[in-house]
């Protein structure tokens, strides 16, 4: 018999309960679910009222710069020796990143819903400054959580913040990182539950917004397949994004899922190095539990305590991931793969240099095992990776790193 | 099936008062002072333990009960000694309450059947897992009904009327009213509100309501007393732990005392409302 059965799409989650198999749900206490339920139906309202398309397609296209340009990495494929490599430039959107696209349609709802507060976490700072941005956009009040160790390590999008006119809150409790920002940020919704909203930056987090998430930043994908029909006449060969929760890999992949012949490869935060067990590589390192309002693949001990997820990259420092990858892995449809803090920065550096691009770490891990897998696949072998977001808020960081490498 | 539960709110019924339900966690500051502290508290007061199961990522609770589940954690706390604290209580004490409360995760990774029998066994009541609300009722709540535990949930400002029923559903032993939207030991309750509160719930349901959440003195105590058949209190009890500790966060002579100090004012407190028979 076996465990997984293999289901007629693998787009058609999640159920009713927000489930993806096993995984998903609303792990929430008493006083969110109500607003959860809210939050679920005013979802459904807007996604079936054909003027919500039409105002977010309008600021996709006129405020965030949509569509990104999909653009074939010429002198990477040329390095590289092998599979035809395109850069899915998600970092040229206003604010750098994928996460507008997402921070977008979560402030217009809010917005359809009569919210005036907007609270988010952030751990790189992009989640964060994409919120901070829309909230000045049309005039919320926008309050972010960040952990204290991000604060220092990712001062420059704490600068841009402060700038757009958002409260940026130090989170002091446990690891002071990502996971923690997110507790603090479900601390604050359970006490200001009339007024705010809690715009979650990835596809974690209890039912609906895994699949919400993952709705908005479709786009990406969607604009992919339009946009190498142009180029090549056809599909992909495969599909690479780094994941922390997985939003900007989600928004690349889903599009694709029922197509077979697609390969897909998410890649996670190996930090150290898995043995070491200081990473961030929740499928490749974890199991299934509880956390943050969803069922999903996290890192922790045997008593079910959560472990601190270790990676140079902030933005994929979390001990978890969105219940939706979780499903796919088990299901076997997307095929998760780590690479190290060293890797990274070494892709890092390898992509300034040869495509005048300089990529945020987050993407760097993916472009770690492009640099690996591309020499190996034949030259018509078509690879899309997904640039998520850009390096700037990475510079003093790495400018340090390499600084202590070199003395 | 709850009946230590139902024989203590009964007990209290007919002393004419209101219970007082006190919340400390399993191994703060360390496992062996917290089972002391455990073991007083009946004598000081205290009508139902509620035994806090500590978790990493507390996402209900304020700073003072998060920083005792971190203390816990820190002494070498873990689900299985918690059990073994609650077995070790039920050797001197068979008729004082314990309701496990925290997070599903740890339950989750212990296996929820094991979980369940080896809580049963130990002499645990019921549990209170701040993460299940009723449309996860399958993962915990209904094995835990059946295994003979109560399963007390959690009502707040925002359970409206239309939702009550689907919250009081499966609850059983007693009805747990978080007097303000918020985390633990946050802000101090509009009694008044809560008092509203506590007689619409009642509308619902036969159970007992206890009352928490911001719930500090013996004065706030008495004010609740008013109102519910229960107060719970948490977060100051948990600060008195705090407050007792050495520079390096180890128990000294006088941790154990200052929780039943501060016990036995609020069992004052509870106790000096006198109910309607």
């Amino acid at each position: 018999m076996s465990v997984v059965t293999k289901p007629n799409s693998f787009r058609s989650g999640p159920d009713e309960r927000g489930r993806f198999g096993l995984f998903g749900g609303r792990f929430v206490a008493e006083t969110l679910m109500p607003l959860v339920l809210d939050l679920e139906r005013a979802y459904a309202d807007a996604k079936a009222d054909p003027s919500f398309r039409a105002e977010m397609d309008s600021f996709l296209k006129h405020y965030v710069g949509r569509p990104s340009p999909l653009y074939f990495a010429e002198r990477l494929t040329a390095h590289c020796g092998g599979a035809k490599i395109y850069l899915k430039r998600e970092e040229l959107n206003h604010t750098g990143s994928h996460k507008v696209n997402n921070v977008l349609g979560q402030i217009l709802l809010a917005r359809r819903m009569g919210k005036t507060r907007i609270i988010a976490e952030t751990g790189a700072g992009q989640h964060g400054v994409a919120t901070a941005t829309l909230c000045a956009r049309f005039g919320l009040k926008c309050v972010v959580y960040m952990g204290a160790v991000d604060v220092e390590r990712q001062k420059p999008n704490v600068t841009r913040m402060h700038m757009l006119g958002a409260e940026v809150v130090p989170v002091q409790s446990g690891s002071r990182t990502l996971k923690d920002a997110l507790n603090e940020a479900l601390r604050d919704w359970v006490t200001n539950v009339t007024d705010t909203f809690y715009c979650i930056g990835t596809v974690a987090g209890p039912h609906p917004y895994p699949m919400m998430v993952r709705d908005f930043q479709c786009v990406i994908g969607e604009e992919v397949r339009e946009q190498l029909w142009e180029a090549e006449g056809r599909l992909p060969d495969s599909l690479i994004a780094c994941i922390g929760g997985g939003s900007n890999a989600m928004g690349l992949f889903h599009p694709f899922l029922d197509e077979p012949e697609v390969a897909i490869y998410g890649i996670e935060a190996a930090g150290h190095g898995i043995s070491t067990g200081l990473h961030a590589a929740s499928l490749t390192g974890g199991r299934p539990g509880v956390l943050h309002g969803n069922r999903t693949y996290l890192l922790m001990n045997g008593d079910g305590q959560i472990d601190e997820a270790h990676s140079i990259s902030a933005g994929l420092d979390y001990p978890g991931i969105g219940p939706e990858h979780a499903w796919l892995h088990e299901a076997g449809r997307v095929t998760y793969l780590s690479a190290t803090d060293e890797e990274a920065l070494d892709a890092f550096q390898l992509l300034s240099r040869l495509e005048g691009i300089i990529p945020a770490l987050e993407p760097a891990h993916a472009l770690a095992r492009v640099i690996e897998m591309a020499p190996e696949l034949p030259r018509e072998h078509l690879m899309i990776v997904n640039l998520s977001g850009r390096g700037d808020k990475d510079v003093p960081q790495v400018a340090e790193i390499l600084e202590k490498r070199r003395s | 099936m709850t009946q230590r539960l139902s024989a203590r709110f009964d007990q209290c019924r007919t002393e004419r008062r209101a219970a007082l339900v006190t919340f400390v966690t399993a191994g703060d500051p360390d496992h062996t002072t917290s089972l002391s502290i455990v073991k007083a508290l009946p004598d000081a007061g205290a009508d139902i333990i509620e035994l806090g199961m500590p978790f990493t990522d507390p996402m209900a609770d304020g700073p003072a009960i998060q920083a005792s589940g971190l203390r816990a954690l820190k002494s070498g706390e873990t689900l299985v000694k918690t059990l073994a604290l609650v077995r070790e209580f039920r050797q001197q004490d068979r008729t004082t309450p314990i309701i496990l409360m925290g997070y599903y995760n740890p339950i989750y990774i212990h296996g929820v059947e094991r979980f369940l029998e080896e809580a049963k066994t130990s002499g645990v009541d019921g549990l209170i897992v701040v993460d299940l609300p009723p449309e996860e009722d399958e993962e915990l709540c209904q094995p835990a009904l059946k295994a003979g535990l109560a399963f007390v949930r959690l009502a707040t400002p925002t359970t409206d009327d239309k939702r009550l029923p689907k919250v009081l559903g499966n609850t059983s032993g007693f009805v747990y009213y978080v007097s303000i939207t918020g985390i633990t030991g946050a802000a101090t309750p509009d009694f008044g509100a809560v008092a509203a509160a506590v007689s619409r719930i009642k509308r619902h349901t036969p159970l007992p309501v206890a009352v928490g959440f911001g719930v500090k003195t013996p004065e706030h105590a008495a004010a609740i007393a008013e109102a519910a058949d229960a107060v719970v209190i948490g977060s100051s009890l948990v600060e008195a732990v705090r407050t007792s500790l050495d520079a390096q966060g180890h128990a000294t002579p006088g941790t154990v005392g200052a929780v039943v100090n501060l016990v036995r004012a609020l069992a004052q407190g509870v106790a000096s409302v006198r109910k309607a028979a």
